[in-house]
């Protein structure tokens, strides 16, 4: 499996570390909801197709990546950083498929 | 300044090794860089940090990810969106960035004594690489001057492209050694010389 980083371009898997659901909304640390925590911590959609998940580029330039991945093919459909884009820095477009 | 021992040293013997009957495709040395810094900017201050790159080394970095240039003393390339390493000759280098580079603009990291430069050149350069690393090392994806971070077995290694045949790559200096064995086993087969 090939993901596209948007700094580095194509790298193999081994590369990355997944560091999971990108769906998840962290409630405000002060918040006393514990169904909204319970929701954060265990509550997990499972698709079977594309799934929105959070990746490090660990083995490279260490960016935090929004990847959507077809959990039954694998197949990469968007990557971008997590923390926006890095203006002119960013040599493959998020719509660049690996 | 304290005088810099090579990690490499009980591993480095001069001279032509392996195949190299049919002539020596691979040279391998260290270049053992005075300096050797690691500068971040903070979102947004990226164009400011080039400016600085450019005021204290004179070294022009071009748009891109993973651009660099290097004028064979003074080496620059990003290895990460907005940070850069920088390498001289000379030593110094941080306390230069660090007059340069205010704190509201990003940060200076030393890491003259905690990265090993080791060099690789020759025709066979792309090819012992390609070994290693999965990663593109063709003259028109690998431009020369560009940096590429990646890793080989979990070791970090920043490589950048100095010249059509030839890469300096920076590991980890705790890891040198077993690296710089590792590259020299690579060559073998085709016969390298260290210098």
């Amino acid at each position: 499996m090939l993901i596209t980083c948007p700094y580095c371009g194509p790298r193999d898997v081994i590369e990355f570390t997944y560091q999971g659901d990108g769906n998840r909304e962290r409630p405000d640390p002060a918040s006393q909801n514990f169904e909204a925590w319970n929701a954060y911590v265990y509550d997990r959609l499972n698709p079977a197709g594309d799934h929105n998940e959070i990746w490090q580029h660990s083995g490279g330039c260490r960016a935090h990546l929004r990847v959507v991945r077809n959990t039954l093919t694998h197949e990469i459909s968007s990557v971008a950083f997590v923390r926006g884009d890095h203006g002119s820095s960013a040599r493959h477009k998020a719509e660049d498929k690996a | 300044m304290v005088e810099r021992q090579s990690p490499l040293e009980p591993e480095f013997h001069v001279g032509s090794h392996g195949n190299f009957e049919h002539g020596v495709e691979i040279l391998l040395t260290e270049t053992k860089p005075g300096s050797i810094v690691q500068l971040a900017a903070w979102p947004g201050e990226e164009k400011k940090l080039i400016a600085s790159i450019r005021s204290v080394t004179g070294l022009a970095l071009p748009d891109g990810a993973g651009g660099g240039s290097s004028d064979g003393v003074k080496s620059v390339f990003g290895f990460a969106p907005g940070k850069f390493t920088v390498a001289d000759e000379a030593e110094g280098l941080a306390a230069s960035f660090a007059k340069a580079v205010t704190p509201s603009v990003g940060t200076v990291t030393d890491l003259s004594y905690g990265r090993t430069a080791i060099r690789i050149a020759g025709p066979k350069a792309e090819w012992v690489l390609a070994k290693f690393f999965a990663i593109d090392f063709a003259l028109p994806a690998f431009p020369v001057g560009a940096g590429r971070s990646t890793a080989h077995h979990d070791v970090f290694a920043q490589i950048q492209r100095t010249g059509a045949d030839q890469f300096d790559i920076y590991v980890f200096r705790s890891f040198a050694r077993s690296f710089w064995k590792a590259l020299c086993h690579a060559s073998e087969e085709v016969g390298y010389e260290v210098q």
